[in-house]
C-alpha cells in the first residue's frame, strides 16, 4: 500500500494536485505546497478558521463527521459556509481520501 | 483608453527582481511563501540568524514545552518546500548593515547581497532583567527560541519550584504547563494585576482566579529586589521588595519583547519602539519594508501607530506585503486577533481594547470557566475576549468586523444566543 495520498485543490480555474504522506492534514498538504487561499494562521490549532474548504460533494460523506469545535469554528469563516464546509486542518489525508477534491473559498 | 497612473511610490513589477528578507521567523517565512503563492517570479533570499528553517514559536510556551518533540514538528513548512519553490534560505547568518544608497546588505560572513526590495522581519528579543547577577545563571530562562524551550523543559521536573517573573501571556502559559507537570509555581508581577498591559481588570481577575484555583501562588504588585545566585551559578532564591524570599529551582523571565530595530536605526530609518512603516508597510525608505513583531504601523481607527506581537499579525502583514510587491495597492488593514492556551482553557481575543471602553462581561454559569468579555466604543463592539467557546469567538469576530451596535443587556445575558446580535443587514449576502 502506498504511504502517499493525493489531494486536489481547486481554486477558481486553477487545479493543483499534491501528494503528501498519509497522516498529513489537508491544511498542511496545502501550506507545504504553497497552494494559495489556505492560510492556517493558527497552524492547525482549531483557533482561526482560515483553512476553510468546500469538500467536493462526491467526497464529503467519505470523511468522518466534524467534531463540535470544528462545527463551531466553521461559523467564523470569511466566506459563508455551506453543507460541504470543513476546516482542512481537521481532515487527515489517508488511503481512503486518496484523490479527494477540495474547493478553496474565493475570499479567504 | 484610459491610462491609470500607478500610485506614487508603488513598485512596478519589473522593478522588483530580488526580494531580500532579513529574518527567517513567522513573518519572513510567510512572506516568502505568500510571494510564491501569488506567483512572484523574481528571486527570494531569506537571511536568518537561527540555524533553522522558519518555525512556529507559539508552541514553545505550550505543547512543545510540555513534551519533548523533534524540532522538525515546529517547522512552518518542510525544508524541501523552500528548495522546490526556489526560496534561498540563508541560515545561521546575520545581516550586519544596510547600504541603502547601493541597495545591498552586508552579512557577518563577509558576503554582500544586493536587493531591489528589502524586508525587515527581524522580530525581537526577550527583554532581559537588568541584573548582572543573573548573567550566565544556568537555571534562568527567557523564552523566544526553540533552544530556550528545550533548556527550560529539562528543569521542569515534578516537585521543582518554578518562579515566573512577569504575569503576561508567556509567563502564565508556562505556569500552566509547569503546574500540569507537577511543579510548585509562583508568579511575580510588578503591576497590580496579571496581563495588566493587554487586558481589562475584569479579565485579569478571571485569570488570577483560575491560576489560584490551579495552585499557582500569585505575587502581584511586587517586584524583585534581588536574586540569590550560588557559587555554582545557580539561582537559589528570588527576593521581593516586601522582603519575602521565594526559594527557586528554576526561573522563567517573561517581561516582554524588545523589537530588533538596530539594523534599521543604524541605516537611518525612522524607528520608535519598532520600525515605522506606512499603511503599505513601507519604511521611510521606499525600497525597504518591515513586517511582523518589529513593525510599527498606523492604526486605521485611532490614527495612532501600533506594534503587535502575534502570529496572525505576522501572517496577515506578510500576505499584505506580498500583494504590494506583486503589484497590489491595498493598504494593510486587518482586525488583530490572537489566542492563548492555559490549562483546559483556550482564550481567543479579537480587536484591541482601550482602557476607556465600556466593558460587558458575559458569564455562562452552566459552563466551567464560561467567561467572555466584550468592549464597546461609541456603542460599537470593538474587541472581545472569549474563553473556551470557539462558537462565541466565531460570532464575536463577526461582531467586531461589523462594528455592530448591540444591546449591552443582551450581550451580558448568556441566555441570549450571541448569534441573535449579529446585524442581519451585513450577515445576509446581497441579492444581485
Amino acid at each position: 500500500m502506498s504511504d502517499k495520498s493525493k489531494v486536489v485543490f481547486v481554486n477558481g480555474a486553477n487545479r493543483t494536485e499534491v501528494e503528501v504522506l498519509v497522516g498529513t492534514s489537508a491544511m498542511h498538504a496545502a501550506t507545504d505546497n504553497l497552494v494559495g487561499g489556505i492560510i492556517g494562521e493558527c497552524g492547525g490549532d482549531l483557533s482561526c478558521a482560515t483553512c476553510h474548504v468546500f469538500v467536493d460533494p462526491e467526497w464529503f460523506d467519505r470523511l468522518d463527521a466534524p467534531g463540535v469545535d470544528e462545527r463551531d469554528m466553521l461559523e467564523a469563516t470569511s466566506e459563508e459556509p455551506t453543507e460541504f464546509s470543513r476546516l482542512s486542518c481537521q481532515i487527515p489525508c489517508t488511503a481512503e481520501t486518496d484523490g479527494i477534491v477540495l474547493h478553496i473559498p474565493e475570499s479567504q | 483608453m484610459v491610462v491609470v497612473d500607478r500610485p506614487e511610490g508603488a513598485l512596478t513589477e519589473d522593478a522588483v527582481d530580488h526580494v531580500v528578507i532579513v529574518g527567517a521567523g513567522q513573518a519572513g517565512g510567510d512572506l516568502a511563501a505568500s510571494l510564491r503563492e501569488m506567483s512572484f517570479a523574481g528571486r527570494i533570499t531569506m537571511i536568518g540568524g537561527e540555524d533553522s528553517y522558519p518555525y512556529s514559536r507559539h508552541p514553545l510556551s505550550k505543547t512543545f514545552l510540555r513534551e519533548k518533540k523533534p524540532r522538525s514538528e515546529l517547522l512552518l513548512r518542510p525544508e524541501e518546500t523552500y528548495e522546490r519553490f526556489d526560496i534561498d534560505v540563508q541560515r545561521g547568518v546575520r545581516v550586519v548593515s544596510i547600504e541603502r544608497e547601493n541597495k545591498r546588505v552586508l552579512l557577518d560572513d563577509g558576503r554582500i547581497v544586493d536587493y531591489d526590495a528589502l524586508v525587515l522581519a527581524t522580530g525581537g528579543s526577550p527583554r532581559t532583567y537588568p541584573d548582572d547577577s543573573l548573567a550566565d545563571a544556568s537555571n534562568v530562562f527567557y523564552l523566544r527560541a526553540a533552544e530556550h524551550a528545550d533548556g527550560l523543559r529539562g528543569h521542569l521536573t515534578p516537585g521543582a519550584r518554578l518562579t515566573v517573573i512577569g504575569g503576561g501571556y508567556i509567563g502564565l502559559e508556562v505556569a500552566a504547563v509547569a503546574r500540569g507537570l507537577g511543579l510548585e509555581v509562583t508568579v511575580v508581577e510588578r503591576e497590580e494585576r496579571l496581563l495588566a498591559r493587554v487586558t481589562s481588570p475584569v479579565t485579569s481577575a478571571f485569570f488570577a482566579q483560575v491560576h489560584d484555583e490551579e495552585g499557582v501562588v500569585l505575587r502581584t504588585g511586587r517586584s524583585v529586589s534581588s536574586f540569590r545566585v550560588g557559587p555554582d551559578r545557580r539561582l537559589t532564591a528570588v527576593v521581593l521588595d516586601d522582603d519575602t524570599t521565594i526559594e527557586t529551582d528554576v526561573c522563567l523571565i517573561g517581561i516582554g519583547l524588545r523589537p530588533d530595530t538596530e539594523l534599521a536605526q543604524a541605516a537611518g530609518l525612522e524607528v520608535s519602539d519598532g520600525v515605522l512603516v506606512d499603511s503599505t508597510l513601507r519604511t521611510s525608505d521606499p525600497a525597504i519594508f518591515a513586517i511582523g513583531d518589529v513593525a510599527r504601523f498606523p492604526s486605521r481607527d485611532s490614527g495612532e501607530t501600533r506594534r503587535l506581537e502575534s502570529i496572525p499579525n505576522c501572517t496577515e502583514q506578510a500576505r499584505a506585503l506580498a500583494r504590494t510587491l506583486t503589484g497590489g495597492t491595498e493598504p494593510f488593514d486587518a482586525v488583530p486577533w490572537f489566542w492563548s492556551d492555559q490549562y483546559d482553557m483556550k482564550l481567543q481575543v479579537v480587536g484591541l481594547a482601550n482602557p476607556s471602553d465600556v466593558v460587558i462581561v458575559r458569564r455562562d454559569p452552566d459552563r466551567k470557566r464560561g467567561f467572555a468579555v466584550f468592549y464597546l466604543r461609541y456603542d460599537e463592539v470593538c474587541a472581545a475576549e472569549i474563553v473556551s467557546s470557539p462558537r462565541d469567538f466565531a460570532i464575536a469576530k463577526k461582531l467586531v468586523h461589523q462594528r455592530a451596535i448591540v444591546d449591552p443587556g443582551k450581550l451580558a445575558d448568556p441566555a441570549v444566543p450571541l448569534k441573535d446580535l449579529l446585524s442581519k443587514a451585513t450577515s445576509t449576502p446581497a441579492v444581485s
